[in-house]
């Protein structure tokens, strides 16, 4: 129920991260200055916040999208299966996001 | 199309009285999504991590021009398809139904539009130092 509607809320986030992704595609082909003041906005405290949460959503909606295709199929629609399937998405947007946010950190990204 | 059954096709008549291409389409967008995805991921770490000549550099690449050119293809296909579900399910006012989907169908194609063209110039020109 709870995975249900986040699945539609991470969607709707999702839609301005890609609006967001299509904003650093014009601001790189607007040059290099255009392209500099564009990173520093992502790269800022807010910027990051925004990213760290477009990551979450993105893991989140990428699983459960999973768990809905698998009940598309008439799988798994067992209410214990059901339940396992939701916290082992939550389980892998946790471990995900962290691993994506980690690497950033170890690899000099952030 | 073939991915249809008989009985969907004599039938039609869910919530918005048509829509067995956008169901499927919707799902099979999601499957191309999955692999853009994780990609996009490891090439935005790469991206933050570089400069204005790193990101030229990237797009400069044919598999990454056209791997990112499909994702946002396919991306944006797909945020129509469930903004469309989303705006269909809650708004019931026909005037503010019918304004919604039309400005979602038109921020998508133009945004994707803009990105994908944008991507292209950068990558066949080099970008500008």
């Amino acid at each position: 129920m709870t995975t249900s509607i986040l699945h539609r809320i991470t969607g709707v986030g999702l839609y301005l991260g890609a609006l967001m992704g299509a904003g650093w595609a014009l601001a790189l082909a607007g040059g290099p200055v255009r392209y500099d003041d564009y990173m520093r906005l992502l790269g800022s405290p807010l910027g990051k916040f925004v990213l760290f949460g477009m990551t979450a959503s993105m893991f989140f909606h990428l699983g459960n999208g999973i768990r809905h295709l698998f009940w598309d199929m008439g799988e798994g629609f067992e209410l214990k299966t059901a339940e396992f399937s939701a916290w082992l998405v939550i389980g892998f947007t946790v471990v995900a996001t962290l691993f994506t946010w980690g690497l950033a950190y170890l690899t000099g990204a952030l | 199309m073939s991915y249809r059954t008989d009985h969907s096709r004599a039938r039609g008549l869910g919530a918005a009285k048509h829509g067995a291409a956008h169901w499927i389409g919707e799902r099979v967008s999601a499957v191309a999504l999955v692999p853009l995805c994780v990609w996009i991921v490891f090439a935005a770490i790469r991206l933050a991590r570089g400069d204005y000549s790193t990101a030229v550099n990237f797009i400069g690449n044919p598999f990454n021009a056209v791997l990112l050119a499909l994702l946002i293809l396919v991306g944006f296909w797909h945020m129509h398809a469930g903004m469309r579900v989303v705006v269909e399910d809650y708004i019931h006012d026909h005037f503010g139904k019918a304004a919604l989907l039309i400005l979602n169908l038109f921020v998508c194609v133009l945004f994707g539009a803009l990105a994908v063209f944008a991507i292209l110039k950068v990558a066949i020109t080099g970008g500008s130092f």
